[in-house]
């Protein structure tokens, strides 16, 4: 039985018992900075190989990286960056922050929360050992039939790539289901789906999209791989397919992708923007009817990256149309992130800081995004350096530098302590500036006709200046990256002890103790309001807020003595971990040998009956 | 369902915020995902019809009287899952009389084991399909039609397999009374989706005709 006594008592085990316990957790703030760590350390990889194809395009006729290393190093940064770093750092926020915003004490399904984690790790390790080969996934993280075909990319990168990101997408629809379930029915009593924060919504319709999208992506990479290991014709042209069946299915996944991506970041700055504003978020139904909008948009707009494969005039128009409608919720969302901060007393903190940040390079990239969706303007940037600016400012600005601004804003929550506000400033300035610096030239060189994806230019085309510009900025960004590290560290060690409530904020997890409690909540919190925590602290300006919470208060202590002696959590298990392994092993077989397939497939079927016949909590709970 | 199961379960699950079960939401937001897979392999299905180079073409091979007869085999084992469940929560429901309950119970399990026996049948019709087609010359390589045909039944015999797997495996683990009515209604409902996307199958690649 994990009580509140057992986890102080845990803290003075064995580093053995440590790492034990750690991958047995089932805990959602564990598994939450387990995603944290792993996704972190895939930023760097990812980060390094981006900063490698920088040093390639600095000067014209780049030797650095042959053509080769190139397509593998700009496929494994796209591919990673998405999969491995947004999807899976966003996650991490999910699973830290759900529960406690709700008021819960933990997901609906904790150990499937941990399955998750463990099949996203296996799933990266995976594609990643294809480096140990030196057959590392180079068909682009589009993966376009049919440069992907056995006749094309013999061996087995492609291989890689497909179950990687197989196992992957099992990954994000477990942990997704897990994040749907929780918001619907884990909420505290009170806890009306439109007294959510942001947060929780965004999440709710980021789950929702992933679970509709990956489908078409598995349905997509089973006929690849299909094609690569048994002879089938899905994308062979001389047996009648049609490439172009691929890129459907790539994008009618790829588009709710973006926004998989981005909403995460949307959510971010909705909890940070009016705490540092000392307002309440402005227009909040209008918030989460907006991102809703964009969920249901963002499954009618994916060809919008095929207008120059010949879809005819009619498809073209109705999609460059379905893409414009975005621009609309998008919108609501910028005025209202605006009007939340107009007339606030603003404190320039970090994470508002970040939050800023992300608010104004958003901006830039989503003002790019109407000119692609216009058809004639679209098939002269098609594949130009124009595109790599533009989705480099959603995603860098849209959802990075919310991120970073997450870290700063719940780091006091997740360890207890303070970042340094004076190296975080110096961090988001030099990460600020030095994106910019170098994400907007892109666009001028796209604009002078520099294409995306190949390895080196002439040095007559007259793209040196900003292409060495551009280079030097990236290492600015890389040095901020640094600067965010050293923070981390040293603020884990040396950071000012935080207390509940750092910033004055207004949802559940600042009314408990940093870091939080095993069990999270020694009472399920009543919820009354929006912004709960600061209706309890200061209630709603004048007397009437007194009575109220004195009502609270004995509701709560009812609750208390209720819950007293009912705090079971449920048991740390380990066959999460060995089914995702055994899934691991099936995907690593299909690369070695039908054998090894069978056997991880046989792994997996006697560990889920392991876990299904496992019970959950202590017999003493069943009562 | 009655009242008397509702209230075994409200005694057994933890109060949620909608009054639903965990479980049950997870099951249907996991078919909802599912819905999109085999829209996506029915869709490739149809958007390569007639584009095969070479033959056999679906015309000349597909038998519709048999896998008119596994059709109906597939759809009584749904009206089994729905007898099984019934009896399950009767069971449940019945109280302190025992007599009723075992009753109930056996009814339960045998309707439980006709569910996986039809669902082994249709499998059965399943493979012999394939084989009559392997003995006419449609591979899984041959042409389009062979490749999109196989892969889609392929994949919802691999659907079906696993639910006669787990229908077993509760069939089983009932006998060491480890078995509630949500568990059964959780596989019924997994059967029911399964059996509604053959339905589907059936009628879009065996009765429209190519």
């Amino acid at each position: 039985m994990a009580t509140v006594t057992d986890v102080r008592t845990q803290e003075r085990v064995s580093t053995g018992a440590a790492i034990w316990s750690w991958i047995t957790t089932i805990d959602h703030k564990r598994i939450g900075v387990l995603y944290f760590v792993t996704s972190l350390i895939y930023f760097l990889v990812a980060g390094i190989e981006a900063l490698l194809i920088r040093l390639q395009l600095a000067t014209p006729d780049g030797e650095i990286l042959d053509p080769d290393l190139y397509n593998q190093l700009f496929t494994m940064h796209g591919t990673a960056m998405v999969f491995m770093v947004a999807m899976p750092m966003a996650a991490a926020f999910f699973n830290f922050l759900i529960p406690l915003m709700i008021g819960a004490r933990d997901v609906a399904f904790p150990r499937l929360n941990a399955f998750s984690y463990w099949t996203f790790l296996g799933g990266s390790l995976l594609m990643h050992s294809s480096f140990l080969f030196g057959q590392a996934p180079d068909g682009g993280w589009f993966g376009y039939a049919n440069l992907t075909s056995k006749e094309y990319s013999p061996g087995l990168s492609i291989d890689f790539w497909g179950l990687g990101l197989l196992v992957l997408g099992v990954a994000s629809v477990a942990a997704a289901l897990n994040f749907i379930i929780t918001i619907i029915n884990l909420r505290a009593p009170g806890m009306t789906l439109m007294r959510m924060p942001v947060f929780v919504w965004m999440t709710f319709v980021t789950s929702f999209l992933i679970i509709f999208a990956f489908p078409a992506i598995t349905a997509a990479l089973i006929f690849l791989e299909f094609d690569r290991l048994f002879g089938t014709n899905f994308y062979e042209v001389a047996e009648g397919g049609d490439p172009m069946l691929w890129q459907h299915l790539f994008w009618v996944f790829g588009h709710p992708e973006v926004y998989i991506l981005v909403l995460p970041g949307f959510g971010i700055a909705s909890e940070i923007l009016p705490t540092f504003s000392r307002k309440p978020i402005f227009g909040y139904s209008a918030m989460v009817f907006a991102a809703v909008a964009i969920g249901f948009l963002g499954f009618s707009v994916w060809a919008h990256h095929m207008f120059t494969t010949g879809m005819g005039t009619i498809a073209d128009a109705a999609f460059a149309g379905s893409t414009m409608l975005i621009a609309i919720p998008t919108g609501i969302k910028m005025f209202n992130w605006v009007a939340t901060c107009f007339g606030g007393r603003i404190r320039l903190t970090t994470p508002m800081l970040f939050a800023l940040g992300f608010l104004t390079t958003f901006l830039i990239g989503g003002l790019t995004g109407p000119m692609l969706a216009a058809v004639p303007l679209d098939l002269h940037f098609q594949d130009s350096y124009f595109v790599v600016g533009h989705f480099h400012y959603v995603l860098f600005g849209g959802l990075i530098l919310a991120l970073m601004g997450g870290v700063y804003y719940w780091y006091p929550k997740i360890t207890g302590r303070m970042m340094s506000e004076k190296i975080g400033k110096v961090h988001f300035w030099l990460m600020f500036m030095s994106m910019n610096l170098t994400f907007f030239p892109m666009h001028f060189v796209g604009l002078d006709g520099m294409p995306r994806r190949v390895s080196t230019y002439a040095a007559d085309m007259g793209w040196e200046g900003w292409n060495m510009f551009i280079s030097i900025s990236a290492f600015g960004i890389g040095l901020s990256v640094l600067v965010f590290l050293h923070n981390l560290v040293v603020s884990y060690k040396k950071g000012e002890p935080a207390g509940n409530d750092p910033w004055d904020a207004r949802t559940l997890e600042w009314a408990i103790p940093s870091p939080p409690p095993e069990h999270n909540f020694d009472e399920i919190p009543q919820v009354t309001h929006r912004d709960q925590v600061w209706y309890d602290k200061y209630g709603e300006g004048h007397g009437s807020a007194a009575e109220l919470s004195k009502v609270d208060t004995s509701v709560a202590e009812h609750a208390e003595e209720d819950e007293e002696h009912d705090v079971h959590m449920p048991n740390p298990s380990y066959w999460p971990l060995l089914v995702s392994a055994g899934l691991t092993i099936a995907a690593a077989g299909l690369l070695i040998h039908i054998l090894v397939a069978i056997f991880g497939v046989a792994w997996t079927i006697v560990a889920i009956y392991a876990w299904s016949l496992e019970p959950a909590s202590d017999p003493p709970n069943e009562h | 369902m009655s009242d008397a199961a509702l209230a075994h379960e409200a005694h057994e699950e933890h109060p949620t915020s909608t009054g639903l079960n965990h479980r049950k939401i997870l099951m249907w937001a996991f078919l909802g995902s599912e819905c999109i897979f085999f829209g996506s392999l029915i869709t490739t299905y149809l958007v390569y019809r007639g584009k095969s180079v070479v033959g056999p073409y679906p015309g000349e091979i597909l038998n519709i009287p048999l896998t008119s007869v596994s059709t109906f085999v597939l759809l009584m084992s749904s009206l089994a899952m729905v007898l099984s469940l019934a009896g399950f929560e009767r069971a449940a429901g019945a109280g302190t009389d025992e007599e009723r309950r075992r009753s109930e119970l056996k009814k339960g399990r045998f309707w439980l084991l006709m569910t996986a026996v039809l669902g082994t049948g249709f499998l059965g019709f399943q493979v012999y399909e394939f084989y009559e087609f392997v003995h006419h010359g449609l591979g899984l390589t041959t042409n389009l039609f062979g490749t999109t045909f196989y892969v889609l039944t392929g994949f919802h015999g691999t659907h079906v397999g696993v639910g006669v797997v787990w229908l077993v495996s509760l069939l089983v683990l009932s006998y060491f009374g480890k078995v509630k009515p949500l568990d059964v209604e959780l596989g019924g409902l997994y059967w029911h989706f399964v059996d509604i996307v053959w339905i589907i199958i059936f009628t879009l690649i065996y009765l429209i005709p190519s």
